[in-house]
């Protein structure tokens, strides 16, 4: 164990090291293991914000499929509703049109009624008349006796 | 050992703990102790240096992932610990791990390789393990040591630096006394940074070197367990002189 002048030689080479260390090692290295935990926390808050957007978003879809649902049963309800006041109406109209053309029909008849009963009568009048004509004609002429027929045929 | 004449075990055991030394008294230099550490810190700091330019922060490789992990540990020891402005703490310890791991892990390389190697090209001396060498462990530690003392003098200014070297513990009445003990205390630490690692790699290296006395046939049965063992040892040196650096450096920047 001789101390000598490697002492100094030695301590250089050390210097020089550290030196080199400082230099071109470490700088470099630190700023990459640095610069990657920023990255990673970055990612990491990236992923947190994706996944708070992922849930905001199901959300608003959910509400979105909500009011799509009442939207959906309102218009069916609505729907129906209509399709109900439809029917209605054209029940009412039917039964209108029915009675309107029930009341002619039966106007019509009554008509037809008053005009065979008119005929009738007329016929009636005339076969009286003629009856009467025929046991009057041995008896009274026509003329005489029209204003009483004309009396009969207003009573009947 | 299989030259013409076979050494003794005790001129075989110095063979392998002489350095290669160029020079006369205290200024000569140990060749093999500069050589091996300065080769070794430029592969690997070069090496760490390539991987550091080529960093990327998406995903990175397995090269990438390895250093990571090493100076992630580092920063996380150095977090725990040192409290203040780190600037240069992390990469000196960083440097201190890699530096002396990898002359450590010079110890695993079995014991007449590098002597075997560098004696057929004509090199008498070559003792592989630049971490045995007290030059090595001593010019890091001083150098700490000199660190240290720049940071007291940086963080409590020279007067404040100088108030606390007299006035701690015992108080202004006690000044000389608490200069002695402060004299101690700062110097203790250089002195047992470089003793603990050179210790334990000299007497690790030692130990090889007697396993690899044994006959052949037997050296395995004590030098795998030893190898094995002296991974844990390898490491856990490098660690200590690591941690103790940036203890010592953040007890600087605090105020007793």
């Amino acid at each position: 164990m001789n101390i000598n002048a490697t002492l100094f030689g030695q301590a250089i080479t050390f210097a020089i090291l550290i030196w080199f260390t400082m230099k071109f090692v470490w700088p470099p290295v630190v700023a990459a293991l640095d610069d990657r935990s920023k990255k990673i926390a970055e990612g990491l808050e990236a992923a947190e914000r994706g996944r708070q957007d992922f849930a905001k978003a199901e959300l608003r879809s959910q509400d979105a499929l909500n009011e799509a649902r009442t939207r959906a049963a309102e218009i069916i309800a609505l729907s129906e509703k209509q399709a109900q006041a439809i029917v209605q109406q054209a029940h009412d109209s039917a039964v209108i049109e029915a009675n309107r053309v029930k009341a002619q029909a039966q106007a019509e008849v009554e008509q037809e009624v008053m005009r065979a009963r008119d005929s009738l009568r007329d016929r009636v009048a005339d076969l009286a008349v003629s009856g009467a004509e025929k046991i009057l004609r041995r008896e009274i002429n026509a003329q005489a006796h029209a204003d009483l027929l004309t009396a009969i045929q207003a009573e009947l | 050992m299989t030259e013409s004449a076979a050494p003794s075990s005790s001129e075989y055991i110095h063979h392998h703990l002489t350095n290669l030394v160029s020079g006369n008294g205290f200024w000569s230099f140990d060749i093999d102790t500069l050589v091996t550490s300065a080769v070794l810190g430029l592969i690997v700091f070069g090496f760490m240096a390539s991987v550091a330019r080529k960093a990327t922060s998406g995903v990175p490789g397995r090269t990438q992932a390895a250093v990571e992990i090493l100076l992630e540990m580092v920063q996380t020891q150095v977090r725990d610990t040192f409290h203040g402005e780190s600037g240069m703490v992390g990469p000196l310890a960083l440097t201190i791990f890699v530096w002396v791991f990898s002359l450590n892990a010079m110890d695993l390389l079995p014991v007449d390789l590098v002597s075997l190697l560098m004696g057929s090209v004509g090199v008498e001396h070559w003792k592989a393990v630049p971490t045995t060498d007290p030059n090595l462990t001593f010019a890091m530690s001083i150098t700490v040591f000199f660190l240290i003392l720049y940071y007291n003098v940086k963080v409590k200014k020279c007067g404040g630096f100088l108030r606390e070297v007299f006035t701690v513990p015992f108080g202004a009445k006690m000044a000389p006394f608490n200069f002695l003990f402060r004299l101690i205390e700062d110097l203790a630490k250089p002195v047992s940074l470089a003793l603990r690692l050179f210790g334990n790699m000299y007497a690790g290296e030692m130990v090889f070197i007697l396993i690899a006395l044994l006959p052949p046939y037997l050296q395995w049965l004590l030098g795998a367990p030893w190898a094995i063992f002296h991974i844990l040892i390898i490491t856990l040196q490098a660690f200590i002189f690591m941690i103790l650096t940036i203890i010592y450096l953040s007890m600087a920047h605090e105020s007793h």
